[in-house]
């Protein structure tokens, strides 16, 4: 007993620990690491970090379900006047399984970056930051207590601007970290300040000590508690792009594709995803709080799924279908179907990081352009990117046998069967995955159906389009690429075994990982989070009915071939159709292709009275008050009693013992009178 | 003979002492008037120890003496300085202090 309890402990500390030195080391050898090195190392340590996590569940499996709730603490950071914080992780069914998806999709994704970032210059930085970004969201995942769960939550938003902005001579892509970073720093002041109303009550930051006594110390919808839990789910959407703090995310596309993948697909953006399934006994005490969560979920996930119709750039469309997938997410957890969520956590995680890979071998087809009005026509010169993709897009447009089919629609059916009004939210889901199918095919069908561009024929005859000059993917600057980055060439996967090895294991997984989960059939993974969510009213009670569920998936598949036929209809069979849609719903599509303006409205809404306010305060305040009242004054009465007193200094030394002779005689008067 | 002349003349020495420094400008002849005015001192501490007859006073006559023989050995090597470099020896002339 007590040895797999310590095994638990060392192997939750390897796999968090070794993304870590595969950092350091990257960064300490980038001088002396040649070829494909970094990459090499970087990868190998993500696979040490997989094999860890992997052992550390079925060292987790080998205890009793009670006592799968191993804190693993290294020492105390402070333990005085009632905090007690601790460098501990918790070692839980919904740990192991976000570190099981982390660090898998990680290394796979690494694996691919090996080949895709071939001829960069900051080849050996990359890596470094990659593993950083592992090792800080391996952090937030495992961590035992609320401070470990912000300096994880802080790390992976410092990883994120760094490899947004990872292409720093790209101005577009700094400007994009930058606006991911000031976003992101605004969820976590509010987890932060969301932790400190809850610490405030329970007097304790460990996890299981906070959820233990939370029935003691909160009634009901207690004030303090929805106040902190409102503030936590601010960080939650602030990380996982929710309305209106989504307009990072699109943005986040300047990183790399590969970041785009790992970072803005199947791993940091999920982190509210689990924050809020992580909080559960909290969530269930302060249900107004987590009809926030499912109401802004439902929102999102409605929003992205619309905008994601009219994008034209390849990766934002990517983008706002992630956006709207962990919509989905947010809406499950927040209801209480957690398993539902974290299970399309999971698929999600691996057919969106699929579809990414994809892209990115389009991408670098085409030498790095992204607009798919310039696209079409890849299918016989990219068969297997090809494949791959169609698999990651039947997943994420929710087809039967597909992992996302089941991952969805068991999330949409727990939520119909919350009832009252959690079935509108039911039934808007179930509209935005129609409209899902229908913006994933038209990106397929536009990209690698129709005629062959040019970049597409000349790969068919046997080699790669390259172009001298570089331009930005985003405003069509020229760039300058003398730093050696972005790499001169380009990688696809079906030239680059790496990349093909990455891909085929992740369409296989996107392929096959929703039979885990069939219902009434297998439960998998709800059997193996069952300890974490020992106590849910929710996870005990709440089941949709044979009916409802097989009605459910009857709609979920009707909806997702609807949606692939239109998408054929629209793009394939009779071209030209778009634009006669296009005219007829003119201030629709604006809607759309603007983003429903949430750019403009943050701006009209927040920066521009910030900046306002910023010009009054530099005009009045600075220049009148600080300047002339407070440092004027007292510079203007120093200045003036010293002057007064310069006049006595005349330098005259008889003055001076004039002065003393009079003080002297002053003395002793006084003291002649006294007396 | 009463303590009264004694004081008398003290004051006296003081007070030439006093106007010496004030009114003087040759820093030599300041200097003689400082030692003028610690004379005097010590002919008042004189004659209140033999008012009081006991040796305190003068004591402290001689500590002034040795503070006197200092402050005056380094009175003239500041003044032996100032010829040196050639400064006018004229203390209305020094006024770097003013402020």
């Amino acid at each position: 007993m007590r040895y797999i309890v310590t095994s638990v402990k060392t192997f939750a500390w390897i796999c968090l620990l070794a993304p870590l030195a595969g950092c350091v080391l990257n960064a300490l050898l980038y001088r002396v690491a040649r070829g494909r090195a970094a990459g090499v190392i970087g990868t190998l340590f993500l696979f040490v970090s997989f094999a860890a996590a992997i052992a550390a569940f079925f060292s987790l499996q080998d205890l009793g379900a009670e006592e799968r709730h191993v804190r693993a603490i290294a020492w105390d950071l402070a333990n005085t006047v009632g905090v007690d914080a601790q460098l501990g992780l918790l070692v839980d069914p919904l740990s192991v399984f976000m570190a099981l998806v982390v660090s898998g999709v990680s290394a796979l994704i690494h694996l691919y970056s090996v080949a895709y970032m071939d001829s960069d210059r900051g080849y050996s930085r990359f890596f470094s930051y990659l593993n950083f970004f592992v090792f800080s969201m391996l952090l937030l995942v495992l961590a035992g207590n609320f401070l470990l769960l912000i300096v994880g939550w802080a790390f992976v938003g410092a990883a994120s601007y760094l490899l947004i902005s990872f292409w720093y001579r790209r101005e577009t892509a700094t400007k994009a970290g930058i606006k991911a970073f000031v976003i992101n720093v605004l969820g976590d002041v509010g987890l932060v300040l969301g932790t400190f109303f809850i610490f405030r009550h329970t007097g304790s930051l460990d996890f299981l000590n906070t959820f233990g006594q939370a029935g003691e110390v909160f009634s009901r919808n207690d004030g303090d508690l929805v106040a902190g839990l409102v503030l936590l789910l601010l960080g939650a959407f602030a990380k996982s792009a929710q309305v209106p703090l989504h307009t990072w995310l699109p943005d986040a596309m300047e990183g790399p594709t590969p970041v785009s993948a790992l970072i803005h697909a199947a791993t940091m953006v999920t982190a509210g995803v689990y924050l809020i399934a992580r909080m559960w006994p909290l969530f269930e005490l302060a249900p107004a709080a987590a009809a926030v969560g499912a109401i802004i979920g439902t929102v999102t996930l409605f929003i992205a799924a619309t905008i994601a119709l009219t994008q034209t750039d390849l990766k934002r469309v990517i983008a706002y279908s992630t956006m709207s997938q962990i919509g989905y997410m947010v809406l499950a957890v927040s209801s209480g179907a957690y398993v539902a969520g974290l299970f399309h956590l999971m698929t999600h995680a691996l057919f969106k990081a699929l579809l990414f890979m994809a892209a990115g071998s389009v991408i670098a087809a085409m030498a790095g352009v992204q607009n798919l009005d310039r696209m079409g026509g890849f299918r016989r010169a990219m068969p297997f990117t090809f494949g791959c993709f169609v698999v990651g897009g039947l997943a994420l447009a929710g087809v039967p046998p597909f992992s996302g089919f089941f991952s969805k629609d068991e999330i949409l059916a727990y939520v119909a069967a919350r009832e009252d009004w959690h079935v509108v939210l039911a039934v808007v889901g179930y509209v935005a995955a129609f409209l899902t199918a229908v913006y994933t095919f038209r990106m397929i069908f536009r990209a690698f159906l129709g005629e062959p561009v040019e970049e597409a024929r000349e790969l068919e005859a046997g080699h790669l389009h390259h172009v001298d000059v570089h331009t930005n993917p985003v405003s069509g600057e020229v760039e300058d690429t003398d730093v050696g980055f972005p790499g001169a060439d380009h990688h696809i996967a079906e030239r680059e075994m790496p990349m093909k090895v990455a891909m085929a294991l992740l369409a296989v997984g996107a392929a096959v990982a929703g039979f885990l989960q069939i219902p009434d059939v297998t439960e998998v993974v709800h059997d193996f989070l069952e300890p974490t969510f020992a106590g849910s009213v929710y996870f005990e009670d709440l089941h949709p009915s044979g009916g409802l569920t097989a009605l459910g998936l009857i709609v979920g598949t009707v909806l997702a071939l609807g949606g692939i036929a239109l998408a054929h209809l629209i793009w394939v069979r009779r071209p030209g159709t778009a634009e006669r849609i296009r005219e007829r719903m003119v201030p629709l599509y604006r809607l759309s292709l603007n983003k429903w303006y949430f750019d403009e409205l943050i701006d009209l809404v927040v920066v521009r009275p910030a900046r306002h306010l910023g010009g009054v305060a530099q005009s009045v305040v600075e220049r009148v008050i600080i300047d002339g009242g407070v440092t004027g004054g007292a510079s203007g009465a120093v200045r003036a009693g010293s002057a007064a007193v310069r006049a006595v200094q005349t330098g005259f030394l008889r003055y001076y013992v004039a002065l003393i002779v009079i003080g002297l005689v002053v003395v002793a008067a006084y003291f002649l009178l006294q007396s | 003979m009463s303590i009264g002349w004694y004081l008398a003349i003290s004051a006296l020495v003081f007070c030439i002492g006093a106007g010496g420094v004030l009114t003087r400008r040759n820093p030599l002849v300041i200097l003689l008037c400082l030692e003028l005015m610690l004379n005097a001192a010590n002919l008042a501490l004189v004659a209140f120890s033999r008012m009081h007859g006991n040796g305190d006073g003068q004591i402290f006559a001689i500590i002034v003496m040795v503070v006197a023989a200092c402050e005056v050995t380094v009175g003239l090597g500041v003044i032996v300085a100032m010829f040196r470099r050639r400064l006018p020896i004229d203390v209305d002339e020094l006024r770097a202090l003013q402020g």
